[in-house]
């Protein structure tokens, strides 16, 4: 996010300062997510599985990001663009899928790199389809429909069973083929090549880290902070709104749509459960906490919730036990933190928007969360912009 | 085919009775959304909280289905006011706790801290009675439970069935819409409730406390959702900690339909998805094929959906064009 | 260039702008006035695209920008050519300067997300090009080195002046300026009234601005239009439009109107009207 500032002929020293720091930082992360397979045999973590489903819940947040951070969106139904993906994936490549039973999918996209462009450019079109009718909406009407979509599309999926599969899902996913290598040593990705997976997913997050540093720097990325900041000024700059906001949507469902995919290739099944509401509601955890809008904080959200998920809560459980024995509580000694998720996802929430509405890391271009309502007459100039949708507003008031 | 009558009846009653249910939630969301803008987004998980409070209660008295009809019906009374006291409570310190401080923040924020909260409570249901679906303590003497009343008190022949309990749910709602009604048009403090939803600062100019009257539709809307926890309870006889999720949106989507803010609308709206839920669980299957219980969420959050992009007004809410 | 004729809004039952017809000159500078509450911010709104009138037909150099049912998006008027500033500032504020400019571009740009994404040549070029020219309109606008500077953080004087950049970073031909010396002292405002002009010089501008400040509006208009509770009782050249019984009586009531046409000096009873003014903001 370097952009070469200069005051007359002078750098300026502290931007560059900053981002030296960024990079140094951005580096060592690398490295380490890079070496940790290794770390991870030498002692005896056995959690690759864990940090590789990590890893694809943290795209999953970037790509909640585009919509709820940078274009201020508040979707909660991102889960529906998540088992599009996934099942794109198995609706091409499995020879339980429907279509490819009844040779409705052509040879050259039965594999798993053409299945996974295919179902990123699907769930890319949902994201459009979903996000539309959302358009005119004020933001927390916008959230509860895009909730109820993310209710309708798993459902879809769990009772349509002559096309879906039905609550057992869909097997036998394809996985990426073997990439040979010289000297007979394939990279393979079959069930016991974790590690290979590992990498693959580390790849495809730092490719969309790229991507999506490079969307936030271009004119995109400017005019979604614009929309963000103030609607009816960036329309009079020129923004379409509707497109912004409809390419917000596509983009971030693409993403999801993406990792989708992935996910479903790595676990070779899918099934509706693995999305039901409280999915969407855990990546929102992860950007709200992180910092809306920041994409090296949502990564952090990401790996704060995701970790306490999949690791530390049962880490806990020995010292907790322990601690119970100690005091001589039953309740602790038995109590086992698994069951606190949504407890603690709940209390990030709530302790984010109290404490800390723009998150652990803020956007530094995001609108201050805390900031009052200002000026009557700006307030008076929004709500008649949007002129049909006003004469639709429900009037607050309590009347029988 | 033949269109078949006593089915059709059979559900309506049903539609009816859970409506009722769903209208008392309903208002619920209507109250506080009125006030303050807001949609409760915990609000499902008060009336689970209420369910569970009523379970426990009912649970520590020791009376039992062989008790005498006078103590049946005393605790369950017993367990009604408390559940509606309870439910009001936690509703009341939801808002102190995470919305109040937030009254001036873009409306977002609250919203998420509303989500934030449910997932709480849920948890917190999980502690108390487990993460299983659990049958409340059984205190309806066995040969009442199926009592047909048309059969066994009219002593008509049909094969409709009119369970003590669709009777109960009725015969508990109506007097607490009345209630309802009576509280909001004809007290002081109800009257400043409807002032400050309508204008906060002019109500203020008028010496209305507008913190304490929030106060008082977080307490109005928990207990009403206090009740339909306690009805659910012993209408579904079970409970389970995701309930609330379920019946919230549900209860959402009714108010929403019935034009929110509108206390009318919430009770029409309810008994609407009442309807709704009743015959896409069991009477559209016997004329589509396929169809049944599985496809009823979608069926009401496609109403939702529906609603909220082509009438976000909901039908009896006003059309109103912003001054400017 | 601009025409607009029969220009209506009403708000439920209140007529906020009555048949309102104002004809814009290529290159002139044309000055709306009114009391608080005649309409004129409205009227601008709907120039501008953010309302749509109740009725009435606007035209921009032969295109429609409203005309029967329909008119354009904001995004649309400003690709078309107008640009606007508002009343109360509206900048975006967590952004930069320069990033304030950049987005005042966007219509101008043409670089897609896919080019962006792949950093195509044309894009960078693109990019390049616009940085240069958004630094070039915020020295124009007496911003030079603040480029970096988050547009909250800026004094209240450089916010106006960073509107102003951004409205001319779309390449208006017609600019519309909402008071656009709100809160100035008296030294600023002569600067900016000088740079208004030396804007329509330099740049080749049409310009339209709403003011209160009457030494403003009538020292650099070329004509001015006075609305009135939404009716436009005035139009003229600034002299007219002062000596205007309706314009005085709007302004200071009718005892006043009566007055000054006795006494021969209007100017200082408008005079006097900028003072009232300046005691209502």
């Amino acid at each position: 996010m370097a952009t070469t500032l200069t005051a007359g002929n002078r750098p300026l020293t502290r931007v560059s300062n900053d981002e030296t720091r960024r990079r140094i930082w951005g580096a060592v992360a690398i490295i380490a997510a890079v070496l940790y397979p290794f770390i991870d045999t030498a002692l005896g973590f056995d959690r690759l599985g864990s940090w590789l489903a990590i890893m694809v819940f943290v795209i999953l947040a970037m790509g909640l990001n585009i919509v709820v951070g940078y274009a201020g969106l508040l979707d909660l139904g991102y889960a529906a663009f998540f088992i599009i993906g996934a099942y794109g994936n198995a609706f091409l490549t499995s020879p339980s899928s429907p279509f490819v039973r009844n040779g409705l999918v052509p040879e050259v996209l039965q594999s798993f790199w053409p299945a996974m462009a295919v179902s990123w450019i699907i769930a890319a079109i949902f994201g459009v389809l979903l996000g539309a009718p959302t358009l005119r909406l004020r933001g927390d009407y916008l959230a509860i429909v895009t909730l109820g979509f993310g209710e309708i599309v798993p459902s879809f999926f769990k009772n349509a069973e002559g096309l879906t599969g039905g609550p057992t899902g869909i097997s036998r996913i394809a996985k990426p083929p073997a990439i040979p290598l010289p000297g007979g040593n394939d990279i393979s990705f079959g069930t016991t090549d974790q590690r290979n997976w590992y990498w693959l997913i580390l790849i495809v997050a730092l490719f969309t880290i790229f991507v999506i540093n490079r969307l936030y720097d271009s004119r995109l990325g400017r005019s979604w902070q614009a929309l963000r900041e103030d609607e009816i000024a960036a329309a009079s700059m020129g923004i379409n709104l509707v497109q912004t906001k409809l390419l917000a949507f596509a983009l971030g469902a693409s993403f999801s749509g993406f990792a989708g995919s992935i996910y479903a290739g790595y676990l070779t099944v899918v099934y509706p459960d693995q999305f039901e509401f409280s999915v969407s509601v855990i990546i929102l955890c992860m950007v709200i906490l992180g910092g809306l809008g920041n994409i090296y904080g949502v990564i952090v959200g990401g790996l704060l919730i995701q970790g306490f998920d999949r690791i530390l809560a049962e880490s806990l459980n020995t010292p907790l036990h322990w601690v119970g024995r100690q005091l001589d509580l039953t309740v602790l000694q038995n109590h086992s933190v698994t069951t606190d998720r949504f407890l603690i996802f709940g209390l990030a929430l709530v302790l984010t928007m109290l404490l800390r509405p723009g998150g652990l890391f803020p956007d530094r271009r995001r609108k201050a969360e805390m900031a009052p309502e200002t000026s009557d007459i700006a307030t008076a100039e929004d709500e008649q912009f949007y002129d049909v949708r006003a004469e639709q507003e429900p009037s607050a008031g309590v009347r029988a | 085919m033949d269109f078949n009558w006593t089915l059709f009846t059979q559900y309506i009653i049903i539609g009816v009775a859970t409506g009722s249910l769903i209208a008392l939630i309903a208002l619920g969301y209507t109250l506080v959304y009125g006030i303050i803008e807001l949609i409760n987004f915990a609000h499902g998980e008060v009336f689970m909280m209420g369910a569970f409070f009523a379970a426990t209660i009912v649970g520590i008295s020791s009376v039992t289905s062989d008790s005498s009809g006078g103590a049946i019906i005393g605790i369950l009374f017993v367990a009604l006011i408390g559940a509606m006291i309870f439910s009001a409570l936690v509703n009341y310190g939801i808002d102190r706790i995470a919305y109040k401080r937030l009254r001036n923040a873009p409306r977002l924020a609250p919203l998420i801290a509303a989500i934030g909260m449910s997932f709480i409570l849920q948890n917190i249901g999980i502690y108390w009675k487990g993460s299983n679906p659990f049958t409340p303590p059984s205190i309806i003497p066995l040969e009442y439970r199926s009592l047909n009343i048309l059969t066994e008190w009219f002593g008509l022949e049909t094969r409709i069935r009119v369970r003590i309990f669709d009777l109960l749910v009725v015969a508990i709602t109506i007097p607490l819409l009345i209630g309802l009604l009576w509280f909001v048009y004809r007290t002081r403090i109800g009257t400043a409730m409807r002032a400050t939803a309508q204008d906060r600062e002019a109500a203020a100019l008028m010496g209305i406390d507008i913190n304490r009257t929030i106060g008082v539709a977080f307490l109005l809307g928990g207990s009403l959702a206090g009740a339909a926890g306690l009805i659910a309870l012993y209408y579904n006889n079970s409970a389970r900690f995701q309930m609330g999720f379920q019946y919230g949106l549900f209860a959402f989507t009714a108010a929403v339909l019935g034009g929110i803010g509108n206390l009318t609308g919430a009770m029409l709206g309810g008994l609407m998805i009442g309807l709704v839920w009743s015959f896409s669980d069991g009477f559209m299957k016997l004329y589509i094929s396929g169809w049944g219980a599985q496809w009823t969420s979608s069926v009401i959050f496609g109403v939702l959906v529906l609603v909220m992009v082509f009438r976000p007004s909901g039908l009896l809410g006003e059309q109103t064009v912003d001054k400017v | 260039m601009l025409v607009a004729q029969g220009i209506t809004k009403t708000f439920g039952g209140l007529i906020a702008v009555d048949n309102v017809d104002l004809v814009i000159p290529r290159g002139a500078i044309v000055g709306v006035i009114g009391p608080n509450g005649a309409g004129k911010t409205t009227f601008f709104n709907m120039l501008a695209g953010i309302y749509q009138p109740t009725a009435g037909r606007i035209t921009f150099g032969g295109r429609t920008v409203f005309g029967g049912r329909r008119g354009l998006r904001p995004d649309q008027v400003t690709a078309l050519g107008i640009a606007r500033t508002f009343q109360n500032i509206r900048l975006f504020a967590n952004m930069t300067a320069l990033e304030n400019v950049l987005v005042g571009m966007h219509c101008r740009l043409h670089s897609s997300p896919l080019g962006a994404v792949l950093r195509l040549p044309s894009v960078k070029r693109e990019e390049a090009v616009a940085r240069v020219r958004a630094e070039s309109l915020l020295t124009f606008v007496g911003l030079a080195g603040k480029s970096a500077v988050t547009a909250k953080n800026l004094s209240y004087g450089d916010q106006r002046r960073l509107e102003i950049a951004r409205a001319l970073a779309s390449e208006p031909q017609l600019l519309l300026l909402d008071e656009p010396t709100a809160g100035m002292n008296p030294q600023e405002t002569s600067q900016l009234t000088g740079f208004i002009d030396s804007m329509r010089r330099e740049l080749d501008l049409t310009i339209l601005l709403i003011e209160h400040d009457m030494k403003v509006v009538m020292g650099i208009s070329d004509h001015v239009a006075v609305l009135d509770h939404g009716v436009k009782i005035a139009d003229g050249t600034p002299t007219e439009v002062q000596r205007n019984p309706a314009v005085i009586e709007a302004y200071l009531g009718q005892g006043a109107a009566e007055v000054s046409s006795r006494n021969a000096a209007p100017r200082d009873a408008l005079a006097a009207t900028d003072a009232g003014a300046h005691q209502h903001a």
